[in-house]
This record gives structure tokens, sequence and C-alpha cells, in this order.
């Protein structure tokens, strides 16, 4: 589904990646962790086409696609989506319209119709039961006045009603308490589909807790030093990250 | 309105963005009578003689007309403004049949054509709508709808010349009273060689039944538009009034100096909405209209409100600044305000509170877009008076940038002389942000598309005041004229 080869990028002409190796297959989840500032969400911003990096080196295909040639709307457009560490507020835009403007746009992509209100408002519905949203938020702005947790639940509904083949979680754990944590964790687990795959980025092992990966990679320095199953995340939690950097010379 | 039909609506101003031409910007052929061109007492008599005038009027033209050779052109405000020479200017063209009609079949087709490329509906969509529109092509109005309707309730809405024959009495006791003919340069000119314009009288006690809309439109080439209104809301009335403009695609500026007066006595309210799209010139600022606008009401009676509604994107240049008297007490009003601007527009507009009365309350806000090489300013006065115990004012005046390369100014004046009053004033200017546009991109939405949601986001607060079918236009042509300034 996709096939990172030797990436690199920068930001303000800082290199924060620096050949980034990663295939991802449908079915997966893959968890990404790292200390700050190893690129992580350097990274998930450069596979969703953030023009504020600069992509350097190397290639990523998605679904046999060159990703790095399409636009940010493009690539959500082909089944790309990113859940925002800090998701932006948008005064004035209300979530409905919001949603049904993203949601009909994926359509006309794949030309399919527009749906209708009633169709719209139905599948809202059945999306926000599915991840426990509260209604009133989605009568609200986008993220506006929404509490940490909201828009990281938020986010997690975003997907559910886009149904993307590749959701990429930037942090979406960080900042949520227990019950928050368990929301999201659902959805991400009700969401999965032999067709799709996830990368979670994150920091915490207690995300793993909810979900089960199929593969941990320790993103160090801009590269990857260490990809393994599940039980990386737990020797990480043990152990901390210093082992990785002594392991890198450090 | 339902949901459906909002989202449809809505599509549909996401499909009509990539028009990329002003989409009004065609000439009407139609033989036009217009006078000489220049400006003298003769031709203000001219004027006068040929709409069948009244002495008074003369004389209020007259005077006007001496006044305003004595004075000069404003230059406090925020914009370049080319010399206009006023010897250029034809002061009066009317559509060369002058009848009346009595159906629509007697009007010239051509007018027809132009209306519906304009898609203003005369009748039966008017109808289903419960809109009354007065219709003016230049300066003598055409068609009026509903006339009778409203007669039933003895409310009089008709072109302002028709007002001068059949109720003088009207207006020689109003002419004047929120914009004297020496108010300013512009409301001078106006006042000596206004061609025509719209007038409303609503009798006591009296709900207006539908939304009252006048469609203004330049079309004669060369010719000055003076149009002046006057709307009188008697005690306990009520009244919605909207107004529209488009105007063709002209390379030459054309001087638009209007005069909106309103009166609104004991407990009687009226709303005023604007959605103004004159031609603003092409990318590289040439052509466009040249708005100087006069618009001022008076809340003369206890408890009278007036709400001043507007979203402004068109003109090269706009000087507007919709104003309220709160004279009498406990009386409200309020301006709420989109001005966008883009390639080379400028605008100065605000508003003027002046409270006189006790108790009185007004509220401002004010809501300006910058894109382009645009300039946009707010300007606008709150004045407590000595006696207005307990006066209260909020403002809120917001600016919102797109790039670098244009504008925004805000220029507050308070002078409060009671010592009971509140005044509040908040202002903020901010770029549309690039993580806002990320986030929408990333959700499947275009960079274009993105922005005209946010946009309207922003200006949804003074948006929601307009009625509904107003706001519809409003956001499309938000959007609109926001075409091509992504960089």
């Amino acid at each position: 589904m996709l096939v990172i080869k030797d990436l690199y990028a920068r930001v303000e002409g800082k290199d924060i990646l620096k050949g980034i190796n990663l295939t991802v297959n449908a079915g997966e989840v893959h968890v990404i962790m790292g200390p700050n500032g190893s690129g992580k969400s350097t990274l998930a911003n450069v596979l969703a086409g953030n023009t504020n990096f600069e992509v350097t080196h190397g290639t990523a295909i998605f679904n046999g696609k060159d990703l790095l040639e399409m636009s940010a709307d493009v690539r959500a457009k082909e089944g790309l989506f990113l859940g925002f560490q800090y998701p932006v507020e948008i005064p004035g835009v209300s979530m409905v319209n919001f949603l049904k403007t993203a949601v009909n746009e994926h359509r006309k992509y794949r030309d399919q119709p527009a749906l209708s209100a009633g169709d719209f408002l139905k599948l809202m519905r059945e999306k926000k039961a599915m991840v426990q949203i509260d209604s009133q938020l989605t009568n609200r702005s986008v993220n506006e006045g929404f509490s940490g947790g909201e828009k990281k639940k938020n986010e997690i509904f975003q997907m559910a009603m886009l149904e993307p083949t590749l959701a990429i979680l930037d942090e979406t754990d960080s900042g949520l308490d227990i019950d928050a944590l368990r929301i999201v964790s659902n959805g991400v687990n009700l969401l999965k589909t032999p067709n799709n795959a996830t990368i979670l980025v994150t920091h915490y092992q207690r995300l793993l807790d909810y979900i089960v990966p199929d593969f941990v990679h320790v993103l160090y320095d801009g590269r990857i030093v260490k990809s393994a199953g599940k039980e990386l995340a737990l020797e990480l939690e043990e152990k901390g990250y210093d082992w990785i950097k002594k392991e890198q010379g450090e | 309105m339902n949901l459906d039909t909002i989202m449809e609506d809505q599509n549909k101003l996401l499909h009509e963005v990539t028009q990329r031409d002003y989409r009004f910007g065609f000439v009407t052929d139609i033989e036009t009578d217009t006078i000489v061109k220049g400006l003298s007492e003769e031709v203000v008599r001219i004027i006068s003689a040929k709409k069948d005038e009244p002495e008074f009027m003369l004389e209020f033209r007259l005077k006007a007309y001496r006044r305003w050779l004595t004075m000069t052109m404003p230059e406090w405000a925020q914009l370049k403004i080319p010399e206009i020479d006023y010897q250029e200017i034809i002061f009066y063209a009317a559509p060369s049949q002058q009848a009346k009609y009595e159906s629509l079949n007697e009007v010239d087709p051509e007018l027809l054509r132009t209306f519906e490329k304009l898609g203003i509906p005369l009748e039966e969509q008017k109808m289903l709508s419960g809109v009354a529109v007065d219709a003016v092509i230049d300066s003598v109005s055409v068609k009026t709808t509903f006339k009778e309707t409203l007669a039933e309730r003895g409310i009089i809405f008709c072109s302002f010349s028709e007002a001068v024959k059949h109720h003088p009495d009207l207006i020689q006791k109003y002419l004047g009273m929120a914009v004297p003919y020496n108010d300013n340069y512009f409301a001078a000119l106006n006042s000596a060689v206004f061609s025509d314009g719209s007038f409303v009288y609503i009798p006591k006690g009296t709900r207006c039944p539908m939304e009252l809309s006048t469609y203004f439109r330049i079309n004669a080439k060369n010719t000055g538009q003076f149009e002046r209104t006057l709307i009188i809301a008697d005690d306990d009335s009520y009244v919605s009034y909207l107004e529209g403009c488009t105007a063709p695609m002209r390379d030459e500026n054309q001087l638009h100096a209007a005069v909106v007066e309103i009166i609104a006595l004991d407990r009687a309210e009226v709303k005023y909405s604007t959605v103004q799209n004159w031609y603003p010139g092409d990318k590289n600022g040439k052509g466009g209209i040249f708005n100087f606008v006069t618009k001022r009401g008076v809340c003369k009676g206890v408890s009278s409100k007036i709400l001043w509604n507007q979203v402004e994107t068109g003109s090269a240049i706009t000087w507007k600044y919709p104003s309220c008297v709160l004279m009498g007490d406990n009386s409200v009003a309020e301006f709420n305000s989109v001005a966008l601007t883009n390639n080379f527009q400028q605008a100065d507009t605000g508003t003027k509170m002046i409270h006189i009365g006790k108790n009185t309350k007004s509220t401002i806000v004010s809501k300006g877009i910058s894109a382009g090489h645009s300039s946009n300013s707010y300007r606008g006065l709150v004045r407590v008076a000595s006696k207005a115990e307990n006066a209260r004012n909020y403002s809120q005046c917001d600016s919102l940038l797109l790039g670098d390369t244009c504008g925004a100014h805000t220029f507050p004046y308070i002078e409060v002389a009671n010592s009971s009053s509140v005044v509040e004033h908040e202002a903020t200017t901010s770029k549309i942000g690039e993580d806002q546009i990320f986030y929408c991109n990333q959700r499947g939405i275009s960079t274009e598309d993105a922005i005209g949601m946010i946009v309207n986001g922003y200006a949804r607060e003074v948006i929601n005041k307009l009625p509904m079918e107003f706001a519809v236009e409003a956001q499309k042509l938000l959007q609109i004229s926001l075409e091509g300034s992504v960089g």
C-alpha cells in the first residue's frame, strides 16, 4: 500500500528526515515511536503533503501512485488521512458543513454523486455512535472551543466519516485521559479492515494496551533504527530510549 | 429553507468559483435619452424640469448645487482618488421608452433579457419568495411589482419621482432630515442632480409583509448614477429593505454618489440590508466604480430601531459610512458589515453612531477582508452627547488578511460627553492561517474552496443577520470575489 524509500525532508533549511525506509501493507497496524525531535511528526506531515516541509530525496509510492507528486487535497482523496496532533480551529465553519464538503469532495473524486442532506446526516449519526462522540460537537464550529480530548475524538470521527485506506494518527493519544484513550482506541480498532492500514505515531506505550500493532518502529535522528513486533514497545517502555541512543553511538 | 437546499446552494457556490470573469460584465443596448454632459445651474434646472417637479424640489436642488460649488472633495479617507472631471459626466439618462408599463409584455425585451442575465426575477419568482421589486435601470423606474398588495395596507413603495408627484407632503417633510443638502460634498452633489431612487412609507402600526427590494444598475455610458432613497417608518411599524447592485463591465471609471435616508418614528424598526457588487475594476486596477455613498438613519422616535447590514465586495473605491443618529430615548442601532477588497480595490468604510437620547444602545460589528494589493479601512465614530444618560456602545472591528501585499487599517474615533455611558471597542487583525488551509486540504478540500469556507466562517456573524436569500448571495459573492487571490 505504501512504500517509502530513502526519504529525506527538511524544514526551514534543517534536515529532519535522513533516509526513511518503510513498507506498509493492507491490514497492518504500524507504530512509530521515538524520542522528542526524532522526526515522527515531520514524517506524518510530509506524507500528508504539508508544504512547510521540503522533500529533498527519496520516493513514496501509495497504492501504485507517486504520493509526493500529489497536492495535499489529492492525497486525502486518494485515501490518506492524517489525524492531527494539534487539530486546527476554524471559527464560523460548522462541523456539518465542513464534513459534508469533505465527504462530497471525496465522492466527486471517485465519480460518485454527492450525498443528499438526509443521507449525509444518517451517515453522520452512524459514525457518531461508532466513535461515541458527543452530538453537540458536530453542531459547533470546527474544533472551536473543543477540549483537548474532544479535538482528538473529533479526529477519529472524521476518520470514520472519510474511511481512508491509510490513516496516520499523529500523537492522537497524547493529552487524553483514560476514558478518551479508550474511545479513541476503540474507534481505531472498529475501523480496521483487511483493506486498510494504520500508522500510529506515539510517545507512549499505553496506547498499545488497547491497540495491538503488527510492527513497532523506532525513529531516531531522522531514520528508522529498529523495527520489530509489539514486544519492542514493551522493551522501550521499560528501558526508555537511552539504550537506542547508545546503540547509535552517542 | 431546509438543509438540503442550503447544501445544494453551497455546492453551487463552490462550483461557480471556477468562473473567472466578472459575471455581470456586459452592456445592454438600449436607446437612452440623455442630456448634454457637464454640470451647471442650467443642467440642474433641466433635470428638475424633465421630471416635472414642483417648485420646492427645484429649490432644494439649487440650494444644494450652490453649496456644492463652495465645497471641496473630502481628502481625509485612506483612499487614493483620481481627479473627477464633473464636466465630462452626463447627469441625466433615462431609458427612451418613458411610459409606465401595465404588463411585462410592454417592456423593452432587451431590458428584460438584461434582468434575466442578472438573475433578477421580476414577477412569479419574486412572488414565490415574497419579495417586491422596484427595479431601477439607470435613472427611471421601469417596473414596480406588488404595489397593489402593499397599497392595501397603506404602504407606499414607489420610485422617488412618483413619490414627488403623489406624496409631495411626505417628501417635503422628510427630504434632507437625515442627510441635509449641505451634509458633505457628495451628498450636496446628489441633492443637486439626483435622478431617481426609491421611496418607502410604512404607516402607523403596520408590519410590512414582505422584504422590499430594489436593484440598482448602472448602464448608460458615462452616466454618473445619483440615486436617492427615502424610507419613513411611522410609529410602531416595521420594514426590511434589501438593496443589491450589479453593474456592467466598463473601462472608464464611473461615479456613483447615492444618498439613503431612513427615518424611524416611535417604536418603529427598519432593517436595511445591502449586498454591493459594483464592478471593482480588473486585476490590474483598471476601471471600476467609484462609490461615494451617504447613508444615514435617524432613530427619531422613542424605542425606535435601525439596523444597517452590508456586504461590500465591489467598486474600485468605496467611501461609505452608514450611520445612525439615536435621538429618541431607548432607541437602538446596529451596524453589521463585511467589506472585502481584492486586487487594487480600496475601501474606506465604517459607521457613525451619534447618541443623543437617554438609554440609547448601538452595536458595531465590522469584518474587513483584504486580498491582493487592496487597501481596506474601517473608520468609525461613536459620539455620546452630554444628555445621553446610560448610553451604550459596543464595537468590534476585525480584519482578515490574505497574503502580505494588502493592507488593513482601523480608525476608531470615540467622543464621550456623558459619564454614565459605556463605550467598548475591540479590534483584531489576523492572517488566514496556513495551518487552517492545510487542515482543510487534508480532508480533501482544495485550497480555493478552503479559503472561501474560512472567509465565510469569519464573516458568518454578519451574514447571519441578512435575510436568507441575501445570505446565500453574499456567500457566493465573497467566494467569487476572492477568485485568483490564492498565491
